[in-house]
């Protein structure tokens, strides 16, 4: 047991608690915070994968901009617990049964089938080095340019969309 | 030194547990909170093999996917208002109608 093998379980364990808090609370405002620390965890986890620019783009971007846009919506709405009214009694318990099964499908696969590809790299000498910063920005500005233009015009897109959606219908005569 | 299989299985996890949450929350928000639990599972994945392969191209993918759910989570939280406002609710059950 390494400390970095340590680390990760423990990383581990506080995400999969996370993610079932997301799942279980009744409160949308509860739920939303469990999602926060979740995607904190895993920006730490992108770190010790030594991707430190995603790991920051992921505390930016979900754990603060997306996550405040849900906190936004659920306190507008005032929706943050629905009425219990049990629709389909049969649903939640298949529900459970077909995730476990899709859970031990995948570790399944995993044991029996993957080859072991090789271990993490820690990060530090090679991966956290401002060289491969820099080559990650020569990648996405030369190699990955036209994506990444595209993608300035889906958020602009998405932007008008949403904006469109939400209007008040005006009557024209 | 941490086998890419843990990293693997975590990310299996938390795409079930995602999924678990699709299937039986019926709060709409709750629902759209479990599909970006999914999305940052595969990106997890995405990240621990570019990390094993040592390409970039994983980890750009995955800033790709940032900006998408970003633009999928503006457009989606305006429907849910739209919504909301026609329906006095966001319960899944009661969206059966497909005129408001």
């Amino acid at each position: 047991m390494t400390p970095e093998i340590i680390l990760f379980l423990v990383l581990a364990l506080v995400a999969i608690a996370t993610a079932m808090g997301m799942l279980i609370s009744r409160n949308a405002i509860y739920s939303a915070l469990f999602l926060v620390l979740n995607f904190t965890t895993v920006a730490v986890f992108y770190l010790l994968l030594g991707a430190p620019f995603i790991a920051m783009s992921q505390v930016t971007v979900y754990a603060g901009a997306i996550m405040v846009l849900f906190l936004f919506v659920i306190m507008l709405l005032g929706a943050e617990a629905l009425p219990e009214a049990e629709v389909l009694p049969w649903q939640k318990p298949l529900a459970i049964t077909l995730a476990v099964l899709l859970v031990s499908e995948a570790a399944y696969l995993l044991i029996t089938r993957a080859r072991p590809v090789g271990d993490i790299i820690p990060p530090g000498a090679v991966a956290n080095d401002p060289v491969t910063l820099q080559q990650l920005g020569m990648a996405l500005f030369q190699d990955y340019l036209l994506p990444f233009e595209v993608t300035s015009i889906l958020l602009l897109v998405a932007m008008v969309g949403a904006i469109v959606v939400i209007r008040k219908e005006k009557r024209v005569h | 030194m941490v086998p890419i299989n843990y990293y693997i299985i975590l990310s299996a996890i938390l795409f079930s547990i995602g999924a678990l949450g699709v299937l039986i929350r019926r709060n709409a928000l709750i629902i759209f909170m479990s599909v970006e639990l999914m999305l940052n599972a595969a990106n997890l994945a995405m990240v621990a093999f570019s990390s094993v392969l040592k390409s970039f191209s994983g980890q750009i993918f995955v800033f790709f996917v940032i900006a998408v759910a970003a633009a999928e989570v503006a457009v989606g939280l305006a429907l849910i208002v739209e919504i909301f406002k026609s329906k006095r609710s966001i319960d899944v059950d009661q969206m059966n109608s497909m005129k408001g």
